[in-house]
């Protein structure tokens, strides 16, 4: 029996062109709207073209630090004014930072979105960079960097990436940089990167929820219309050569029961063109249900895992792909066993009929849950706008995903899903210690 | 939002159906009244066990087809198990709703419990165990619950002790499965674009069947109250020094659980960022800690109040303690502002009003309200708290955050282990 339901179903459920408004400001900032009365929630999310990739390479840390002082204080709010205000309304406001991008944004009720908005227009606009707050901000930074240090799931991707990057690469360094550039950064050097990089060029701002896309278009005119600051392009990322070998680094940290792994090389960025069928193959590998394939030998044949998975993170710049698993020290070669048994499984034999149709049906069955929130709804707005997919990529979505065929899928494997040149990084316990 | 559904079927099982068209998706959750609250010393962890154990499939469905069920439609399924409950859901294209009836009403009662499941669950548990040992706030809090609570079953981690884990048996696993997992003892919550006596009356069909079980044993080892503080210390190798207190506290069903609520909010904020908390003001500010946080939350028997701050490297453990008992004592000393009031109550609002935009929120919400007393809870928790005065939350402080009554815990660096370590 199947459950009708009482209400009149048109075709119309995803974002698209019919009810999000793309609106340039004069300054380069494109702002997406979408209205939704379901509930008295806004959320706000934007993006400006500045990121760790931008850092000179002994000031690693230095983009992300900055993003993190940007709320601390402007020309005409102090930290506490600005918290205090934010907070009374039970709204959130926060700047963060990513390899080519600092993100911003924020959530609030309707009736408070005058004051998130303009708030928001300040700490972009002035922030001053108190000296008491630097310094209290990078002892913070620095103890997340100490704690860090010691978790293994952190320190394994870290390893790995340095394994499979170039050290002028900013994939090879975390965006948080490390505990001696943090140490060494000042006042001025923030306030310099500042100037020099955070503009309205070419960022976008997607607002969901709540709001009138009239009344919004002038409130984010008024608060961010007038802002000229510069932005520089990133420098040329260096060449990131294919692997053509194994190579391994283990690190053990006292003190630790479980171990965690990570095994992958270079992937591929947003725009390539196996991107929907490195997808879906993804999908199957290492995702569906608790795991994919991955999931199914290595925790539920094996036993090994609380989890096993694989990703890939095609973005601006080509990711890695990689699996990653948490397992007792003494099965880490047994469950990089069957990884590899899996990767090679995928190259060498097509995935089944059956299989290839319920990922497709997943994914493409899953739109409607994907974009139920505000969240989610502006994250896939952000993704259309930055990735120039067109505001009606949703629609055309299924049709990509249901054209990708058995061949596809075993032809990207191939491609990326690399059995005997790879890396393979491991974080556990101190074996010698512990 | 219309008013929900609410009823009983007349072997006992509790329905409660809210409508919501915001988008055509729907979200089914049985939630049972069973957790690591109904354990006994040997069984600890038992469960969270079984809850593993309900992916594994029935005669009628296996393990794969039911993935295979709920993936082919693009839902999304999960199960999660507390000290006072154990939830199920699926979230799915809403004319696709009944697929997760047929599921949870099979599992219900047809739940395998496949001797070679159980073994390989085993060992994928003590992996998810061991994940959390990697964590020293995670050891920490377990050494506090147990320090906490020497009778009541609070006293051990959701997850269970590893001798446990390693022992229990299948048969164990199938006693508990079949004592809890009843209708009797269970809540169906569905929430999301349907109509709620169609869905009603296939409730009845799936569910209306299966015959009520006895009912479970009661918990009946209440804890005393503490005769003094406790302590625990730990050190290793991980470099970041935390500090936790906890003080027990009473039970959802106490008049006091919205004083303490509201005194929760005072101290750390009811919003996702509390950067004007006292509790933020008074150690991050001030560079003692460069976090910190309250908590108190509702359950079912007597809990815990609890604090817990990270430690600036270079400060110490003991300033941070201080530094909260400060607060402790402001807290009880003077009466909170009326601006502070305000603040307070409309970060609930806005909370309130943030988790109810999902259908799964919703559907979670009223099950776990439903399991602590009145699945109206979230609905009249505004107009309890706003009853609240500034007396009633000195009286709390100065009744419950006592020193008698509290645990403290520390972890603290074995610097030279650490330093040992480092490249």
């Amino acid at each position: 029996m199947s459950l009708e339901s009482p209400t009149p179903r048109g075709s119309v459920l995803l974002p698209g062109p019919h009810d999000v408004t793309r609106h340039r400001l004069p300054n380069g900032m494109t702002v997406l709207v979408r209205e939704n009365w379901t509930s008295q929630a806004v959320v706000l999310r934007g993006i400006l073209r500045v990121g760790s990739a931008h850092e000179p390479r002994d000031a690693a840390g230095l983009a992300q630090f900055t993003a993190s002082l940007v709320t601390r204080g402007t020309a005409r709010r102090s930290f506490a004014d600005i918290a205090e205000s934010i907070e009374s309304v039970g709204a959130t406001l926060g700047v963060g930072c990513g390899y080519f991008l600092t993100t911003f944004g924020g959530k609030c009720l309707h009736d408070d979105l005058p004051l998130l908005i303009d708030t928001l227009g300040d700490v972009l606009q002035r922030p001053t960079f108190p000296p008491e707050h630097v310094s209290r901000v990078r002892d913070q930074i620095l103890n997340s960097l100490r704690q860090r240090e010691a978790n293994t799931g952190i320190v394994a991707y870290q390893t790995f990436a340095r394994l499979i990057y170039p050290p002028d690469h900013p994939f090879a360094r975390s965006v948080s940089g490390s505990r001696d550039s943090v140490a060494n950064l000042t006042r001025d050097d923030l306030a310099a990167f500042y100037i020099a990089h955070y503009g309205p060029r070419d960022s976008i701002l997607v607002v969901a929820g709540a709001v009138q896309t009239e009344a919004v278009l002038v409130l984010l005119e008024a608060a961010l219309g007038g802002w000229q600051g510069a932005t520089r392009p990133a420098p040329g990322l260096p060449a990131v050569p294919n692997l053509s070998d194994i190579r391994q680094e283990t690190v053990g940290l006292p003190g630790k029961t479980q171990s965690d792994l990570v095994l992958g090389a270079p992937g591929l960025d947003r725009a390539h063109a196996d991107y929907v069928p490195m997808w879906v193959a993804n999908s199957i590998l290492g995702q569906m249900g608790i795991g994919g394939r991955l999931g199914e030998r290595v925790r539920e044949q094996a036993g090994l895992a609380y989890y096993a998975r694989s990703t890939f993170d095609a973005g601006l710049g080509a990711g890695p792909w990689y699996a990653r698993a948490g397992v007792n020290p003494a099965n880490v070669e047994r469950a990089v066993g069957l990884i590899l048994d899996e990767m090679r499984r995928m190259r060498d034999q097509p995935v089944a009929a059956w299989e290839l149709a319920d990922v497709q049906a997943y994914l493409t069955g899953s739109l409607p849950l994907d974009v139920e929130t505000n969240e989610s709804v502006a994250s896939e707005l952000m993704d259309i706008e930055l990735y120039g997919l067109g505001l009606d990529y949703l629609y055309r979505l299924p049709g990509l995903i249901n054209a990708v065929t058995l061949a596809d899928v075993q032809a990207v494997a191939r491609r990326w899903m690399t059995p005997d040149a790879y890396a393979l990084a491991v974080a556990g316990p101190d074996m010698v210690t512990g | 939002m219309t008013d929900p559904l609410y009823t009983h079927l007349d072997n006992g099982l509790t329905v409660i159906l809210q409508r919501a068209t915001h988008a055509p998706v729907a979200s089914f959750w049985v939630t049972y009244r069973v957790g690591s609250r109904n354990e006994r010393s040997g069984e600890t962890g038992i469960s969270h066990f079984v809850e593993h154990l309900l992916f594994k499939g029935t005669p009628q469905f296996s393990a794969r087809a039911l993935k295979r069920a709920i993936e082919r439609e693009g839902g999304t399924w999960n199960g999660m198990t507390g000290m006072d409950a154990t939830k199920y859901y699926a979230t799915l294209p809403a004319e696709r709703l009944d697929l997760a009836l047929r599921i949870e009403s099979d599992r219900m009662v047809n739940a395998r419990f496949d001797a070679a499941d159980v073994q390989s669950e085993r060992t994928v548990i003590i992996a998810e165990r061991e994940g959390h040992e990697n964590s020293p706030g995670w050891r920490l809090g377990e050494e506090m619950r147990a320090l906490a609570f020497r009778v009541h079953p609070y006293h051990h981690a959701i997850i269970g002790d590893k001798a446990d884990l390693r022992t229990i048996t299948r048969d164990q696993l199938y006693r508990h499965y079949q004592t809890y997992y009843a209708p009797n003892n269970a809540i169906v919550v569905a929430s999301g674009d349907f109509a709620p006596d169609v869905l009603l009356a296939r409730i009845a069909d799936l569910f209306g069947v299966i015959p009520a079980a006895a009912p479970p044993p009661p918990v009946t080892r209440a804890e005393p109250p503490m005769a003094g503080e406790r302590r625990v210390h730990l050190t290793g190798p991980d470099p970041t020094a935390f500090v936790h207190m906890a003080y027990r506290t009473p039970s959802v069903s106490d008049p006091d659980y919205y004083s303490l609520t509201m005194l929760d909010a005072i101290l750390d904020g009811a919003s996702a960022q509390h950067r004007s908390s006292r509790l933020y003001q008074a150690l991050v500010e001030t560079e003692l800690a460069t976090a910190v946080s309250s908590s108190y939350g509702a359950s079912l028997d007597p809990y815990l109040f609890s604090f817990s701050a990270t430690v600036r490297d270079g400060e110490s453990p003991a300033d941070i303690e201080a530094a909260l008992q400060r607060e402790i004592e402001r807290v009880a000393g003077e009466p909170v502002a009326e601006r502070e009031m305000a603040k307070a109550l409309k970060q609930v609002q806005a909370q309130i009003a943030y988790v109810t935009e999902t259908v799964g929120g919703q559907a979670s919400r009223l099950g776990t309200a439903e399991i602590l007393g009145d699945y109206r809870m979230l609905d009249n928790l505004l107009a309890r708290l706003q009853a609240v005065t500034a007396a009633d939350i000195q009286r709390v402080a100065a009744t419950y955050l006592v020193p008698t009554q509290r645990v403290i815990g520390w972890y603290t660096p074995q610097a030279a282990a650490w330093e040992r370590s480092r490249p």
